[in-house]
């Protein structure tokens, strides 16, 4: 039964992980094969994605429309947050009807949006893009944040608004601080949301805003090279870099939480 | 609460929520409903022939078109002057009969060389508009609504009579895609239950380390790009790929397997992307299971088997059921897995979607098979939503 349990966990980790682990090492190849044996090793796809045109334009496109997306998102997700914080008649409806994008569909999405944003004017433009990935990026930062104001005790808003701090100013010194990690992790989300889309990206964008995970998917279909373990490289070293630095960041809002909560 | 606090704490909200409600309802609503609209609209002969629609109203079907019908298509033609509008009345009478074409153009092109004030007569132009046929054609095409896109999605028709029959499988598959949909679906969720449930017994019941790594390899597949994880399945599955590689090498193969653009590579890759899905809301509903209960089962002589069955399985499947929906509502809406990894008879709903819409923009057909794939997906959400409220309800 043990040695049963230890295999099977075992052959469930391999599953899990292998196209983790197998994909990152063919990153540094030197054959023009995206497959194994690695004969050698070299950084020639890594240099494939700063000199070819169409890959280190997807990449500008991807900060560019990534960080739109996350700012958009973020701003419009929390304020729907602190709005559903108190719940209200219908309040319970709105918030699923908010989170509907994370259910239906890319693909159906894609389609109405593509004829709604042509009446727009916004099909084949940076905006529209990024327009398009914040609407699939909302519910994430909606979820993050709703989480992180459900654990604010409003005791605490109470006693400074009893010790004389207007609206405003409880606000700005309680609860801006304690719900600051659900904020930033909000962002994180939404920006690895809009790095990962290609449905709605294939249905709105022109060649202008391909992005990088669209280059990905055009170049797995049509001519595939080590440059997409190179670009997976780029993408998983980037989640990780941001994961961290708000890792780090909601560690030190946690060291700073005493002082901050000070009116 | 005072009356004007209560005016400033609905202002305050309504400030709050409004940006995001107005953004919404223009680039997720509206979209959505265009797709349901799109999916019944069909109106290229209602906007372009207002003529000849109130014209027709007033017309024995079986007979052939009078002198006001005539005249009122010669005024809608004439008042055409856009050739791509043209083209699309043409293209939808053709569809609906056979012949259009030549009889349009002929027509349109007879109409403008006569003088404004000539006396117009259709059958002098062209004999065929003496036959109802044609009469009725437009007729048929006239409403601005339309069922043919959604019958044609369950390959259904609209025989000349109205009557609604079954297409046969050599014009259009459609059925098909809907079936294998629901049963790479099917497959994939019952994969997701087989390897996650056991998964998730064994996150319960590790610890330390042990569960830390068993956490870990549920978390990190999950946030790495889908496209990532696609793309390593790509490289996987490929016949010289390491499974077919070492498969060949233990000596259980002697051919590689095809895994790639097969149902199998589709199967084993979506169960990749979606087993944490199944395996998170077990997990979470394993651990508020007392641990003491097994004990207790067993002192009281039920073996191991009986106890799991009767005592954990229970108590898990509201956990095993907010899995299997959420693995299932997510996987058969999937597009880029089937398109990278599937060949061209492993595609789903989703593609025909995308070949309709980029393919050809027949945004009809595409919205047609959206509204058919939207309602199941919503469905499932709406269980999936009681599901999961009454595992919250429970554990509070």
């Amino acid at each position: 039964m043990k040695a049963a349990k230890i295999v099977f966990g075992l052959l469930a980790v391999t599953f899990l992980m292998a196209p983790l682990v197998t994909i990152l090492p063919l990153a540094f190849t030197s054959s023009d094969l995206l497959s194994y044996p690695i004969r050698s090793f070299s950084l020639r796809w890594f240099e494939e994605l700063m000199i070819s045109d169409a890959w280190r334009m997807s990449i500008v496109n991807s900060l560019v429309i990534g960080a739109g997306a996350t700012l958009l998102a973020t701003v419009l997700g929390t304020l729907v947050s602190l709005g559903l914080r108190r719940s209200f008649a219908f309040s319970g409806i709105l918030k699923s009807a908010l989170l509907l994008p994370m259910v239906v569909p890319a693909v159906i999405l894609g389609v109405g949006m593509q004829i709604t944003f042509i009446q727009l004017g916004l099909v084949n433009t940076h905006v529209g893009v990024i327009i398009a990935h914040t609407v699939v990026a909302l519910p994430f930062v909606i979820v993050s944040v709703s989480g992180s104001l459900a654990g604010i005790d409003m005791r605490v808003e109470r006693a400074a608004m009893s010790l004389g701090a207007n609206p405003l100013r409880v606000f700005g010194h309680v609860t801006l601080p304690l719900m600051l990690p659900g904020v930033l992790s909000g962002a994180v989300l939404a920006f690895a949301t809009s790095l990962d889309e290609v449905v709605l990206t294939l249905f709105v964008a022109g060649p202008n805003q391909r992005t990088l995970a669209r280059q990905m998917f055009s170049s797995i279909r049509e001519n595939i090279s080590p440059a997409i373990a190179a670009a997976a490289f780029v993408i998983i070293v980037g989640t990780v870099v941001v994961a961290g630095l708000v890792l780090l960041f909601r560690a030190a809002a946690q060291r700073q939480k005493p002082s901050t909560v000070t009116v | 609460m005072s009356a004007p606090q209560e005016i400033k704490t609905a202002s305050a909200r309504a400030m709050l929520l409004g940006p995001a409600l107005v953004f919404m309802a223009m680039v997720f609503f509206l979209p959505i409903w265009t797709v349901l609209v799109q999916s019944v609209s069909d109106p290229a002969i209602s906007n372009a022939l207002p003529a000849t629609v109130a014209a027709v109203a007033e017309w024995d079907p079986h007979t052939a078109p009078t002198i006001a019908m005539q005249e009122a298509l010669a005024e809608d033609l004439r008042a055409i002057d856009d050739p791509q509008i043209l083209g699309d009345v043409v293209r939808r009478l053709n569809s609906q009969q056979a012949g259009f074409r030549t009889l349009i153009s002929r027509t349109s092109g007879a109409l403008n060389r006569l003088a404004d004030d000539a006396s117009i007569d259709l059958v002098a132009i062209d004999p065929r508009w003496d036959d109802p046929i044609y009469s009725q054609a437009i007729a048929a095409t006239m409403s601005p609504t339309t069922d043919r896109f959604l019958l044609a999605a369950v390959d259904m028709a609209r025989d000349a009579a109205g009557n609604i029959g079954t297409v046969g499988p050599d014009v259009s598959a459609n059925r098909d895609t809907f079936l294998r949909t629901f049963a790479i679906a099917a497959t994939v969720s019952l994969v997701c239950l087989l390897i996650g449930y056991p998964y998730a017994m064994l996150m319960a019941s590790s610890r330390g380390w042990v569960r830390g790594v068993l956490i870990a390899s549920v978390l990190l597949p999950l946030w790495t790009s889908l496209l990532v994880r696609t793309a390593a399945w790509y490289v996987l599955l490929q016949d010289k790929g390491l499974i077919n590689s070492a498969l060949q090498w233990v000596g259980l193969i002697d051919e590689p397997l095809g895994l790639l653009f097969s149902r199998t590579g589709v199967v084993i890759a979506m169960s990749h992307v979606l087993l944490p899905f199944m395996v998170l809301p077990i997990y979470s509903v394993l651990l508020t299971i007392p641990p003491n209960l097994g004990p207790a089962a067993a002192s009281l002589g039920a073996n191991p088997i009986r106890s799991f069955l009767h005592v954990q399985l229970p108590l898990s499947s509201l956990g095993i059921a907010s899995g299997s929906l959420l693995v299932f509502m997510s996987a058969i809406g999937y597009y880029i897995t089937p398109a990278l990894i599937g060949g061209p008879t492993d595609q789903m709903i989703s593609s025909l979607i995308a070949f309709f819409a980029m393919g050809s923009a027949n945004w009809g057909m595409a919205a047609a098979f959206g509204v058919l794939l939207l309602i199941p997906t919503l469905l499932l959400y709406v269980a999936y939503d009681r599901v999961t409220s009454r595992t919250n309800g429970r554990s509070t």
